[in-house]
């Protein structure tokens, strides 16, 4: 499992120098969902949710741009209002599996011993399980849709991420610092979390980037699967489950979701790996 | 390398291997429990709920035990080959399970090969022509493939190659091996190319690395040809770190199989785990869940078995930790 380990590992860490014009164009990108997500149905023609029996599934026109689903709803505005649960789910995903990973990381990398080993070989437990089987299944006989989504996906991130802040963590342990530190009869909790963990901070930082998008995949996969969010929910990923089997009268209710889903995730990888640069170099 | 070293370490990491197993399989158990409500109400499904049926239910997975006493027998049973019965028409699981195989495997292959080939060559070629267009072009494609879920690659392709291009059909396994073949292109595509940018990532820089050592300068001087070099000493070298990943690619390659197979309407494990949870056929779903697992353990043990061949090192510290 040690194997395993490295690998996951490096798979996290790439060393990309993107070109500074596409930062800027993946931050764009990125603030136009945000605005999507905030203040959508300001920016959408249409309810999400107006359905038109009559219309059914018709391929862009001037009055939809993108067309509409089976139900005759504007898919335009269902692909504006999905960037709400598209941010949403994944900023928590990230957040929460990082704030538990860093404890969980400090405290293991820190103390070392046997909290340590435990801790470890819980999270080698955790990575040896294909992540992604284990939220299709665990979603899906739980039941509760997007926030038991949520939860699963926090859960099954914060191994990962707890063995990228530790490693962060032992290389501190052995700067002169903390040896200072100790002298002057700092505690541990003080030590940890004034001294070290300022010091890791920007690796977890740039790491969240890198989860949301992540995150942002296997929500939007637990929906497409129509297990997420409730049905009818102007989502990306249950937009392409519900608009499966109009792949040929509107090729538009998928494609737009599908763009959007890469897109966002795309712009998330690329700061994510931007800031991962800049802050760990 | 030492005969007996090797036969300790397969003991000691199928020594690792069973209690992995048996913490899966408890959870695999648990799932009954986990399900809201009763758990024979989950058992029952959609079928009547008069008394005998509820008697046969509870006598059928001993839930008048307590919990670990239902888990020992269940286990048992499992042991013995019998997965349970599916709710949703009453078949054997274990039959269930065998009748879907061969697609996932089949699609499972076609893609294991795409992406080794594939996705080694363009690994070795962006780190010999490093920094041109084509390289950043691969770091590119590596971005890309992150960052694409392979349920949306699969429609991207159906929509390109089905329905625009028309080269393909956009459902189906195909009947007969030729007629399979052209049914799984696509499918097996789409599940290459969600792995493959990790593939390239990694035999690109393994390959970077081992350029830069002395023993490619002296195979140079000694008037080697580069294509000698390339294959025969840079690319095993540089396979070591492709080898460590295979267990990612392997839990990569099973995982976006799922939503390959629903993406393409494929009659494989994937949709059967999927078409299970999306009915909470409990039984079904801890069938199929745990050939999954176990296949999971198995091929990580294989490929430590293939690691400890290749790096000896690895033997040692893994057996003295």
């Amino acid at each position: 499992m040690n194997v395993q380990g490295k690998a996951v590992h490096a798979e996290r860490i790439r060393h990309v120098a993107a070109a500074p014009g596409l930062v800027i164009a993946a931050m764009f990108v990125i603030v136009v969902v945000a605005i999507c997500a905030i203040f959508g149905s300001g920016i959408a023609p249409d309810s999400p949710f107006t359905q038109r029996l009559a219309v059914g599934d018709q391929p862009p026109s001037a009055e939809f741009l993108a067309g509409t689903d089976l139900l005759g709803r504007d898919v335009l505005s269902r692909t504006i209002h999905g960037a709400w649960t598209a941010l949403v789910g994944p900023i928590v995903i990230a957040a929460g599996a990082f704030t538990i990973a860093t404890l969980l990381g400090l405290v293991s990398g820190y103390l070392g011993g046997m909290v340590d080993t435990i801790i470890m070989r819980w999270v080698d437990f955790m990575i040896a399980l294909p992540a992604p089987l284990v939220a299709i299944v665990v979603v899906g006989v739980v039941g509760g849709g997007y926030w038991t989504a949520v939860l699963v996906l926090i859960i099954l991130f914060t191994a990962p991420d707890t063995r990228i802040v530790r490693g962060a963590v032992l290389e501190q342990r052995p700067l002169p610092y903390i040896d200072a530190a100790r002298v002057l009869g700092v505690s541990k909790t003080r030590i940890l979390f004034v001294h070290v963990l300022p010091n890791v901070l920007p690796i977890v930082l740039a790491y969240v980037l890198l989860d949301f998008a992540f995150a942002l995949i296997n929500l939007a996969g637990l929906s497409f699967l129509g297990l997420g969010v409730e049905p009818g929910t102007p989502d990306w990923g249950r937009m392409l489950f519900e608009n499966r089997t109009i792949l040929f009268s509107n090729p538009a209710a998928l494609l737009l979701p599908a763009a959007m889903i890469i897109l966002t995730a795309v712009s998330m990888n690329l700061i994510g790996d931007w800031l991962f640069e800049r802050l760990t170099r | 390398m030492n005969g007996a070293d090797l036969a300790r370490f397969i003991l000691w990491r199928l020594a690792v291997a069973v209690p992995l197993l048996l913490i899966i399989s408890f959870g695999v158990f648990a799932l009954v429990h986990l399900a809201p409500g009763d758990p024979v109400r989950a058992l029952l499904g959609t079928r009547p709920s008069d008394p005998e049926t509820l008697a046969t239910l509870r006598a059928r997975y001993h839930l008048n035990d307590p919990f670990i006493v239902q888990y020992g027998k269940w286990l048992w049973q499992v042991l013995q080959g019998d997965l349970g019965r599916s709710i949703n028409g009453n078949r054997r699981v274990l039959s269930a399970i065998i009748e879907r195989a061969s697609v996932t495997v089949v699609l499972g292959a076609i893609s294991t090969v795409i992406v080794l080939v594939v996705g080694i060559l363009l690994g070795v070629v962006a780190a010999l022509r490093r920094g041109s267009r084509l390289d950043r072009a691969m770091v590119m494609f590596g971005v890309l493939g992150i960052s694409s879920p392979a349920f949306v690659t699969g429609i991207l392709l159906l929509y390109v190659f089905g329905v625009v291009l028309g080269w393909f059909p956009t459902f189906g396994p195909g009947r007969g091996f030729v007629d399979r073949l052209w049914h799984l292109t696509l499918p097996a595509v789409a599940l290459a190319l969600s792995v493959m940018a990790i593939v390239v990532k990694i035999t690109r820089a393994a390959m970077i690395e081992e350029m830069d050592k002395d023993y490619v300068v002296f195979a140079r001087a000694r008037g080697i040809t580069p294509a000698r070099i390339t294959f025969a000493y840079l690319l095993r070298n540089a396979l070591v770190p492709v080898v460590t990943a295979a267990g990612i690619i392997v839990i990569g390659l099973l995982a976006s199989g799922i939503y390959v197979e629903v993406t393409f309407a494929l009659p494989g494990l994937g949709s059967l785990i999927v078409d299970a949870v999306q009915k909470r056929d409990i039984p079904l779903i801890q069938g199929t869940t745990l050939v999954f697992a176990c296949f999971v353990v198995l091929v990580n043990l294989i490929i430590d078995v293939i690691y400890a061949l290749i790096d000896p090192r690895i033997r040692f510290t893994s057996v003295a930790s």
